[in-house]
């Protein structure tokens, strides 16, 4: 079976790209021979700066002959309709069609189009020039003298060479004649740029990773990785240090070189005195090089960089060179962190840099960083109690939570937001917790990112995702499908891991209703409300608006020359639980169609139904069953700690025996509860006593009022398990039940009895879930 | 082969290369000796821009003849001003005033990586001694209506030059597309001459008295023009400026094409092109001195950006632009 090797060399392709790039070439050849009719053994993808590979192993050498067969109408048919068919099928006269005769439907024409198979050969010239056009580059561009025709090619960079043989093992493989752009493909390649940039002629896969090897391009990128890894690790351990492991910079320097050569370099020993953080990170974002600790652990002066060539003078210039800009760079950073000390220590402290968040818009709708720091702070403070924080401290922490922001280091290495704000805390005397929370407070930012435990920093990482969640959800900027521009899934997977690594027992709706209540009052002091006008959220001045609600006239002559709809109106806040609404319509008859401003409570719903997506999300991530956090979850089910607890004590009760059969017997009767209802069967209100017939059928009665009580009980102190247990008694008396009593009887009376027993039942079981989404 | 030119060239030249010449010891070396490469390879050398412009992209030999379908091959030295880089003459790597040197080939040849590799041959980087890098950077001008795609090209981990395959300027595709080369000189030379300190960059290639030093040459009016950018260019004027030249290149676009005193059509393109460059300085001046808060920026930019818009379709109404000679 003949192999395919398909090379796509090109000028630098960016790092970040390639892997991607790679892998999409091999999904979009791989799938257009499949579709072709084509069967392969194996292919893999591998890449350089300079070019995209697919090696492909056992392709068929043809595809399988088709046969069609397509039937048309009847003989004596119109002749414009056989005419049509004809055309259709792709014949040119009557004669080419065979004729069939159907007991219904007499004689009809019937064409039967043979579809040959074709060479690999042909499929392949066909199908790769268009994958190249269409090549999903996350941007991409034209060059060269036919740019200027319509339709030119577009690649990532320009695309230089086109390497494409074809052929079984045992012979000599063929090129695959085709033209992408004005690049035509051959058996040619070229080695490494500077080292041998001559052309080398390929025949397969095997001599061509040789060729190259020996060209210093070294193919395989997780090759490359493993040299750089090796070298960076020998050098490091002749020097008696420790390299700084770094997955991401090891992935983006091996895809910045053929041939990579790891060399030590070492910056001036006075730089040691900025920040560890800060060198590690001005190192591998200006220069993509690696740091090393000395064995104590403190970071050392030198460096480790990734070159691309084995240097004449084994690298000592590159080496000087590189410490040249390190060195440069580092003086910068030098700079910067003296003169944030220096404004730190001075009298004035965080002050200027907390002025300057009044002029930094958070969004435009959303006001400033500083309005929004003031929320933050009055929220941290309304949550310290909740989660054992001291108020004072979680205030002054969320306070200067943000200030790094104006620090010159942050300006100037965004990733560095948080660290710094703590450095610069401790520097300033601040207390421990607040410090701490001046970095943790962000976090965490992922699924695998740390959850912070201090309890100030607790407090105030919620209630800046909060804010964030509540004040993009009030502009009604929600994520849609993969568009999440304002990270509001890892804001509220942020607040999930909270409060459940910390256990904290909180009603997550009447933090969204705190978030709400600042929002809503920094817009006030703002004299801005949000309406709707032309469907757009908007901004309407408060001015004539009273607290106690406004006047339709006062409105009017507020707004006198509104042409649109307007929604608006505080009217009274009463912030119990999601009973605020927004929509008082103040203009009943005055001005026309004023549709209301959405109520607190669809939006409050909203945005927990949006919690308990996450959390379903994170629960089965953490490997719950779905269904089960389903049968737990209700609309306005709000304590993340209880529905995860409530969701534990089901799985591992549903893996008992009684579990099992329990569930089997309540689904039995829901069943048969629901058929009858459907079918509108009289259904008794309560159960009857007296009406109980069988002995069975009053051990049932007893058993689910106790275990009803029991179970109640149980989930009142929270405790999940006992009320399984509770549910647990109720297994034998219905099986029992179902085993001899029947519940559709004639008697209609009975009958309703006993189906009011089975709601008894269903009701029972769904103190702890619903038992119905539970599958099985 | 890109090593091949770069080498003939080099060999070509080595024989009358004297000391001053020599790029390892004089800035003006530098100079001339990409000067006689690109001329080598065809293209017109020019002079710099007679105007304030903050890059070498600015002059009209790149921004207007990247348009439109004509060859163009160019070559020229620009002063480049970057008002807020200002530090008094006091940082050894920052400068309100420096060099870049521009190449723009037009339609971009399929061999442009290895001509620019040549270049760095001929100034004396040995690609076989020094770690070259294209490492992705995506170029993009919001006040040219511009953006391109190419790299930033490092020299043992420093930025030497930018090289971008443009795709659209003033606001026009490129049909065809340009490749334009950037090599920041100041830079450059630092690293071809060992020196940390631009200011002690050798300006003429002399030995002992003879030796000009970057810092005689440039170290007063850097200090001289930081104050001025930084506090006393008056703001007032500057934004009068600003309006007067948005003013003067919308009054010559509109002008009609027919000029009836010759008697046939003359379209001023380039004359509306120096007052969008004359706005873009302004603006950046006006940055500089910290006077346009950053909702007014984007505006100002967008200013500019319509400007550079209407020049640009105003050239490509022209013969340089590729409209054939009634």
């Amino acid at each position: 079976m003949p192999d395919l090797l398909l090379e796509l060399r090109s000028e630098e392709i960016p790092a970040r790209m390639q892997r991607k790039a790679a892998g999409d070439l091999k999904k979009l050849v791989t799938d257009a021979l499949v579709d072709a009719g084509l069967t392969y053994e194996g292919a893999r993808e591998y890449w350089t700066p300079r070019r995209l590979t697919l090696d492909l192993r056992g392709l068929t050498a043809r595809s399988a002959d088709l046969k069609e067969e397509r039937k048309g109408p009847r003989t004596d048919a119109p002749e414009k309709a056989i005419e049509g068919f004809l055309r259709g099928a792709g014949l040119s006269s009557v004669d080419e069609a065979e004729v069939r005769n159907d007991p219904k439907k007499g004689d009809f024409l019937v064409a039967v189009i043979n579809k040959p198979g074709r060479e690999a050969q042909d499929i392949i010239a066909e199908a790769i020039p268009a994958i190249i056009a269409n090549f999903p580059w996350p941007k991409s561009m034209r060059w060269g003298a036919k740019s200027a025709e319509a339709g030119s090619l577009k690649w990532v960079r320009p695309l230089q060479s086109i390497l494409c043989t074809f052929g079984p093992e045992t012979e000599e493989p063929e090129v695959i004649p085709f033209d992408a752009g004005g690049v035509a493909s051959g058996n040619i390649t070229y080695g490494h740029r500077f080292h041998a940039p001559d052309a080398i002629k390929v025949r397969r896969f095997d001599d061509y990773v040789s060729s190259l090897e020996k060209a210093k391009v070294v193919l395989d990128a997780e090759r490359r990785k493993e040299i750089i890894k090796a070298d960076a690790q020998n050098l490091a351990f002749a020097s008696g240090l420790d390299l700084v492991e770094d997955e991401g910079l090891l992935e983006e320097v091996a895809n910045l070189v053929e041939w990579p050569v790891a060399i030590l370099g070492a910056f001036g020993e006075e730089f040691l005195d900025i920040p560890p953080e800060v060198i590690r990170l001005t190192i591998k974002e200006n220069q993509k090089c690696f740091v090393l600790r000395q064995l104590n652990g403190d970071l050392s002066n030198r460096f480790l960089l990734v070159a691309n060539i084995d240097a004449t003078d084994g690298g000592k210039e590159i080496a000087l060179g590189n410490a040249k800009v390190v060195n440069a760079r580092l003086g910068d950073a030098k700079f910067f962190w003296e003169t944030d000390l220096h404004q730190i220590n001075s009298d004035d402290g965080f002050e200027p840099w907390l002025a300057k968040l009044h002029s930094v818009t958070f969004h435009a709708k959303l006001g400033s960083q500083a309005e929004r720091v003031q929320r933050i702070m009055a929220l941290a403070e309304e949550l310290a109690p909740v989660v054992s924080a001291n108020p004072a401290e979680a205030r002054r922490a969320a306070e200067i939570c943000k200030a790094d922001l104006n620090s010159a280091m942050v300006y100037e290495f965004p990733e560095l937001q948080g660290l710094m704000g703590r450095k610069y805390a401790e520097r300033a005397n601040e207390a421990d917790s607040v410090a701490l929370a001046c970095e943790e407070h962000w976090k965490p930012q992922g699924p695998s990112d740390d959850v912070p435990s201090d309890p100030v920093c607790v407090a105030v990482a919620l209630a800046d995702k909060l804010d964030t969640l509540v004040g993009f959800w009030a502009i009604d900027e929600k994520p849609t499908g993969s568009k999440d521009p304002y990270a509001l899934r890892r804001a509220a997977l942020g607040v999930i891991r909270l409060v459940l690594e910390n256990e904290l027992e909180i009603e997550v709706a009447k933090l969204i209703v705190a978030a709400f209540k600042n929002v809503i009052q920094g817009a006030w002091d703002k004299d801005i409300l949000w309406g709707v006008k032309d469907g757009d959220v908007c901004e309407i001045p408060r001015y004539t608006i009273q607290d106690d609600g406004g006047q339709p006239a006062q409105i009017e002559s507020a707004f006198p020359n509104l042409d649109a709809e307007v929604c608006y109106g505080v009217q009274k806040i009463n912030f119990s639980k999601f009973d605020l609404m927004l929509n008082t319509n103040l203009t009943t008859g005055e001005l026309p169609s004023l549709p209301t401003l959405r109520s607190l409570s669809d939006f409050g719903n909203d945005l927990l139904s949006f919690f308990h997506d996450r959390l379903k999300v994170h629960l089965r991530d953490s490997g719950a069953r779905h269904d089960l956090i389903d049968a737990v979850i209700t609309p306005d089910s709000d304590d993340l700690l209880m529905i995860t607890r409530r969701v534990e004590a089901l799985g591992s009760f549903l893996d008992t025996e009684d579990g099992k059969n329990l569930l089997a017997g309540t689904k039995r009767a829901a069943n048969i509860l629901a058929a009858e209802e459907k079918k509108n069967t009289e259904v008794g209100d309560t159960v009857v006593e007296s009406l109980l017939e069988d002995a069975r059928e009053t051990a049932l009665f007893k058993a689910v009022n106790q275990a009803e009580k029991q179970a109640a009980e149980a989930i009142e102190k929270e405790d999940y398990s006992s009320s399984m247990a509770a549910l647990a008694k109720l297994r034998a008396p219905v099986d029992s039940f179902f085993e001899d009593v029947m519940v559709n009887v004639e008697d209609t009376k009975v009958r309703a009895n006993r189906l009011a027993l089975m709601r008894r039942i269903r009701d029972a079981t769904g103190t702890v879930a619903d038992f119905s989404k539970i599958a099985g | 082969m890109a090593s091949q030119v770069g080498n003939l060239i080099f060999q070509n030249r080595s024989a009358k290369f004297s000391m001053a010449h020599d790029p390892k010891n004089s800035f003006q070396g530098l100079i001339l000796t990409l000067h006689e490469y690109w001329a080598e390879y065809g293209c017109v050398i020019l002079q710099p821009y007679d105007m304030e412009v903050g890059a070498g992209t600015f002059h009209p030999a790149t921004t207007l003849r990247a348009l439109g379908p004509k060859p163009w091959n160019a070559a020229y030295v620009q002063p480049s001003r970057r008002p807020t880089d200002g530090r008094y003459g006091e940082n050894p790597n920052r400068l309100q005033h420096y060099y870049q040197y521009q190449v723009l080939l037009k339609p971009s040849p399929p061999n442009l990586q290895e001509l620019y590799l040549g270049s760095l041959e001929a100034i004396g980087i040995d690609t076989k001694l020094h770690d070259v890098r294209f490492v992705e950077d995506d170029w993009e001008s919001p006040t040219l209506g511009a953006w391109g795609l190419g790299w930033e090209v490092w020299c043992d981990g420093m930025e030497v030059s930018q090289f971008t395959y443009f795709q659209q300027i003033c606001g026009q595709e490129c049909s065809p597309v340009a490749g334009e080369l950037t090599y920041g000189l100041e830079r450059l030379a630092m690293y071809v001459q060992g020196v940390d300190d631009v200011y002690d960059l050798n300006f003429n290639g002399g030995e002992g008295d003879k030796k000009v030093p970057y810092g005689e040459v440039f170290q007063q009016t850097e200090r001289e023009y930081s104050r001025y950018n930084f506090d006393i260019a008056g703001t007032d004027e500057l934004f009068q400026h600003f309006k007067d030249a948005e003013t003067e290149c919308q009054r010559i676009l509109a002008a009609p094409a027919h000029d009836p005193k010759k008697g046939r059509e003359i379209i001023m393109a380039h004359p509306a092109y120096d007052q969008c460059i004359k706005a873009s300085h302004v603006f950046n001046l006006l940055d500089a001195r910290g006077v346009i808060s950053v909702t007014e920026r984007q505006n100002y930019i967008g200013k500019v950006r319509d400007l550079s818009k209407a020049c640009g379709e105003a050239f490509l109404q022209t013969e340089a632009g590729g409209v054939e000679a009634a």
